[in-house]
Formats: structure tokens, C-alpha cells, sequence
């Protein structure tokens, strides 16, 4: 068994083991467990159970699991507040960042910071501030008042990450010095107009989250029992998807992917994908696209957001049958999974329509203009509608009994053809939930990772 | 120049005559300006964020399709409400459609805020040296 790993992903709701044989020549998933979360309490309690399963289940006591990987969005995940200059420019560069690095954005803010929202940000209490505005060499005024208000308040302890105009650095320091703050400075993450640099941002999330985060949380103390808890979950599911898109040395990835994640609170969308546009003569607008691009829309999950997903059904479908509402409202519980026919039926529905908003959002939008020169086309976001792969992940798609019916409303319509959504990819489920598994097996053996997903990621 | 002027260019609303204020921004980088090129297609409210992060000292507009003054109603005040009413507007190309006096077209665009009116050609040279001129008087330069 010398080549059996153990990964671990601990949520808010489930601590989720699998044990993967990682032997190249064979690959695959020898035992996996779930227990009800135990982070409030101790997360010890319910990865002990999790794991004694997994010793039970394959009747050997010595599996490895010093070696065992972690990730987690236990105890609210990461938290981030984004504050930049403009919305649609340093605001919208940091949230990206952060974004990118697995967190959950709880607040975001532009322009001079008010004592309102100041007190706001303290009420939200975040585990990171992230701090931009202006490109390098541009405004200064916004960041250093901004830092002003914060390191002047009372958020004792939040960690704040400035990444935004380099020629604010200095003046930033001498406000920041005499206390004791934790905060690091970085690269801006919208260095130029029209240019995102969000790779250190990123790392710097991440290594509070690794030094940090995890402690205040108390879901270091997992580490008594396995190696390391690396990442956020959403970072591992993005590691995954992009080396399940580029593949590894002379492994070929599947080129281009969507996947959509959905889940009780939120609605992920995950794409790795260049986006540029497919047909000639269209112009670009809007900030560049990351290549690995996330979003998060915590208005679409099919638990604790449910009314809203209601409402949305309601504008974009009229033909609900009177009783539903009434199962909805069944389900709106929140650990409460479906059982009757009728439930399954209202849990596909949400999940369609969680999945239809949330892919539109994440993908761009084409616009038609009317100019003296005759037609032209504008671009904000990324073009999606040659991508090939459309992979589903989450409770309501993976356990439902048609999950490629589900899938479809990631698709492109011809009712709304300015949105750039697939035209006609292959759709997957990853039927085992293996995507956090592996992109933590891909830090360290992105080879096995790969077959891992290949092997797993099932068409439907 | 001893400080770094930022300025920002672009052609206006739904115009993508992109020659123009190419040659210009290749011209100002010469000039060492620091350029803010926002390229076609921009619309006048993307002229202003782009000013307000990048703290620019002036704003170059470029237009030859002849719908100026509809994109460009009520810009200086947009401006003014955005916090950059001391940056410098300029504005340059074809700015009305058919035969019409360049004279007009530069005191109706002036009177809009505009600091510096262009006809469709112009001496680039010319253009630069006003614009250190007008620097120079807000005391930039």
C-alpha cells in the first residue's frame, strides 16, 4: 500500500476522505468517507471517524496518513474583503484576485473609504482586507486614505494585503509601522490600465491562509493527524481544472474547460480558457480575462439561498406547477437532501436554473453596434462558445438522475446569442468528486492528478 | 519633462477610426508622456475611470465619424463630478457631419469644456507644444 495517498477536503457541512491508490499504472480511488463536520467543536472528532472508516473499510491500520493533504472551507472558508479605486477597475482587479485564490468575497468597496463602511468591514469581520487602487504611478489619494481608515481602526489583527499603487507604498509604511499590523505588501494587481497581474496577490493569499488563516480557524489542529492543510478548496478545484486543461508533459489535457459547481450556498463557475474572440472583426472592451478564471454567485445555491433562486425561476419560467413552491420550501432546509420523486424533480429544476445564470454571468457578452461603417461587434469577457468540455460538479448534479439535462443550461441559446456560452461541447460529471483530490495530488504529482481525473470525469 | 505627465487616449463612442489616436499616443510616448491608450470603440465614462485610477493630467480624445458631439454631451461635467475637473480635455478629428466651419465646431466644443479643439489634420508638433503650454500654466510642469 506503499503508494496509497489520503486526501482530505473539510467543508462546512461534510470533512470528505478519499484514498487514492496514486501508482500511476493503476490510479484509482480504493475507499472514500463522509462525515458530518466538526469544526465548531474540534475537527479532530469527525476526521478520526472519517478516517477510522476508511481503515475499517479497506481492514488495514497503517495507511499514510502523515501524508495526507488537506483543503478547506470549513468555518466560512476564506473570507476577503475587496477594496480598490474605481468598481469596474481596481475593485473589480482585486475581487478577481481574490477570487483566483480560492477566498469567498463578504464585502467589497470603491472609492474613499467612509467611517460607515469602515465600521461595515469591522462587523463582517474578514480574515483578509485586500487593498488596491490606482495603476503604479497613478492615483494615490484613494489607497493611502483608504489605508488611513483602516489601520486606524479598530480590525486589530485582520491581515491586510496592499496590492495597488506601488508610489503609495512608502507613505503606506509610515502608517502602518508603528503598530502592529500584519500587513504585506505585494504587486498591484492592475498595474496599467487593461493589465492584470494577480499571480503574487495570489501567493500572498495563500501563504497567510497556510501561516494564518487555518489557526484562527481551528482547522490546524487537524495537522496531529495528517501532513498539511494546503489550500483553500475552490484553489484546489482551480489547480485541478488546469492541469485537466494543459495537461502534463506528454499527458495531453483536454484543451479548453467549464466547470460548474453547484452547491447549497453558492453556484461556482470555473473556466480555463483564453476567451479571445472566435470570429473576426469584433473588438475587445473591459479588463483582460484571467486565463483560470472563477466566480462565485452567492445568490445561486439551492440551500440557503433558495427563495432568491426561486424568484429568479419565476421571472425566467411561468410554467411552474402550482405544488411547487411548496416542495421548494420542503427543501429549504438546509441539510434536508431529496427523497420523494416530487423533491428530486424541484431539486433538478433549481440546479437547471442555478446553472443557466451562473454560466451566463461567467461568460461574456458580444454587442452588436451600428456605426457609419456598417456593423461591428464588441466583446467584454471571455468567449466561451468553442470550448469543448463542460464538466459538472456538486450534490444537486451529481446525485441527480439526469445530470446531462441539467448540464444543458450551461450551453449557449440561440434566444440570447450575445451570450458566449458553449455551442456544443461534451458534458462530464465528476461523479466522485475527486477535482479537490486531485489538485492536491498535483503539487506534488501532477502525472498521477491527471489520470486520476481522466479515469474519473465521466461523459454523460 | 522633470515629472511624469499621464495622459489618456482614445477615439470616442462608437467610432473606430483607430489611426488617429494611434499616431497621437505613438507621438506622446515620444514626447515622454506616460500613455493611457484605450484604443476604439471607447465609451466617454471609460475615458473618465481610466483618468480617475491612473491620476492622469490629461485626456485626448479623437473622433472622425462625426457623431462627437452626442457622445461627448455633458463630458466636462461628468468629469467635474468624478473628481477631475482640473484635467485637460482635448479633442481632435471630423467633429460634425457634411460641410461645416471648423470655427464653429471649435467654439461650440469649447463651450462644452473642451480646452483644445483639433480639426481632422493637424501639425502633432503644434498640438504637443499647446499641451505643454496648458500644463505648464496649471502648473504640472
Amino acid at each position: 500500500m506503499g503508494s496509497v495517498r489520503l486526501f482530505i477536503d473539510f467543508g462546512s457541512t461534510f470533512t470528505k476522505v478519499v484514498a487514492v491508490d496514486v501508482d500511476i499504472d493503476k490510479v484509482e480511488i480504493i475507499s472514500r468517507a463522509q462525515v458530518t463536520s466538526t469544526v465548531e467543536e474540534d475537527i479532530t472528532i469527525g476526521l478520526k471517524e472519517a478516517l477510522e472508516k476508511i481503515d475499517t473499510e479497506l481492514n488495514i491500520r497503517h495507511l499514510p496518513k502523515r501524508e495526507a493533504l488537506a483543503c478547506s472551507s470549513a468555518a466560512g472558508g476564506l473570507r476577503i474583503v475587496s477594496i480598490g479605486f474605481v468598481p469596474e477597475l481596481t475593485s473589480e482587479a482585486a475581487t478577481r484576485a481574490a477570487l483566483g485564490a480560492g477566498a469567498k468575497i463578504v464585502g467589497r468597496y470603491s472609492y474613499e473609504l467612509t467611517k460607515q463602511e469602515l465600521a461595515e468591514i469591522e462587523e463582517i469581520a474578514p480574515d483578509i482586507i485586500l487593498l488596491s487602487g490606482g495603476t503604479d504611478g497613478g492615483d494615490k489619494k484613494v489607497i493611502i486614505h483608504n489605508a488611513h481608515m483602516l489601520l486606524h481602526s479598530d480590525l486589530a489583527g485582520t491581515h491586510v494585503i496592499v496590492a495597488g499603487n506601488k508610489a503609495a507604498y512608502d507613505e503606506i509604511r509610515t502608517i502602518s509601522e508603528p503598530s502592529d499590523r500584519n500587513v504585506k505588501f505585494t504587486k498591484n494587481v492592475m498595474p496599467e490600465i487593461g493589465m492584470l497581474d494577480i499571480e503574487p496577490c495570489n501567493k500572498e493569499i495563500r501563504e497567510i491562509y497556510i501561516n494564518n488563516i487555518i489557526k484562527a480557524k481551528g482547522i490546524a489542529k487537524a495537522k496531529a493527524l495528517v501532513k498539511d492543510i494546503i489550500m483553500p478548496t475552490p484553489s484546489a478545484v482551480l489547480f485541478a481544472a488546469k492541469l485537466l486543461a494543459e495537461g502534463f508533459n506528454e499527458d495531453e489535457g483536454w484543451g479548453d474547460l467549464v466547470i460548474v459547481d453547484v452547491g447549497g450556498a453558492t453556484t461556482d463557475v470555473h473556466s480555463v480558457a483564453k476567451g479571445n474572440p472566435t470570429s473576426g472583426a469584433v473588438v475587445l472592451r473591459g479588463l483582460p480575462e484571467p486565463y483560470v478564471k472563477r466566480t462565485v454567485e452567492g445568490d445561486l445555491g439551492v440551500r440557503y439561498s433558495i427563495s432568491t433562486l426561486l424568484q429568479h425561476l419565476k421571472m425566467r419560467n411561468s410554467s411552474l406547477s402550482p405544488n411547487f413552491e411548496k416542495v421548494v420550501n420542503g427543501l429549504s432546509s438546509i441539510k434536508r437532501v431529496p427523497e420523494t420523486e416530487e423533491e428530486y424533480l424541484a431539486e433538478k429544476i433549481l440546479a437547471s436554473v442555478a446553472v443557466e445564470i451562473a454560466t451566463e454571468r461567467h461568460a461574456g457578452k458580444i454587442e452588436l453596434i451600428y456605426g457609419p461603417a456598417g456593423e461591428m461587434f464588441v466583446q467584454y469577457g471571455k468567449d466561451l462558445t468553442k470550448v469543448e468540455h463542460v464538466i459538472g460538479t456538486g450534490g444537486p448534479i451529481v446525485f441527480s438522475s439526469d445530470p446531462g439535462d441539467i448540464l444543458k443550461h450551461a450551453l449557449f441559446r440561440e434566444e440570447s446569442r450575445h451570450i458566449l456560452k458553449p455551442k456544443s461541447p461534451k458534458l462530464y460529471i465528476d461523479e466522485q468528486y475527486i477535482f479537490y483530490a486531485a489538485g492536491l495530488l498535483a503539487q506534488t504529482n501532477p502525472k498521477s492528478a491527471l489520470a486520476l481525473m481522466k479515469k474519473y470525469v465521466k461523459q454523460v | 519633462m522633470p515629472k511624469e505627465i499621464t495622459v489618456v487616449t482614445g477615439t470616442v463612442g462608437q467610432d473606430s477610426h483607430v489611426i488617429g489616436t494611434k499616431i497621437l499616443s505613438r507621438f506622446l510616448r515620444e514626447e515622454g508622456f506616460k500613455v493611457v491608450e484605450l484604443g476604439v470603440l471607447t465609451p466617454p465614462e471609460e475615458f473618465i475611470k481610466a483618468a480617475q485610477e491612473t491620476a492622469a493630467d490629461a485626456i485626448l480624445i479623437s473622433s472622425l465619424y462625426g457623431m462627437a458631439e452626442l457622445d461627448l454631451a455633458g463630458f466636462k461635467d461628468k468629469c467635474i463630478e468624478s473628481g477631475l475637473g482640473d484635467v485637460l480635455l482635448y479633442l481632435g478629428g471630423n467633429l460634425a457631419i457634411g460641410r461645416h466651419d471648423l470655427k464653429e465646431d471649435e467654439q461650440k466644443f469649447k463651450a462644452m469644456g473642451f480646452d483644445r479643439v483639433y480639426p481632422p489634420e493637424v501639425d502633432l508638433g503644434v498640438a504637443i507644444a499647446n499641451l505643454k503650454n496648458d500644463l505648464k500654466a496649471k502648473g504640472k510642469i
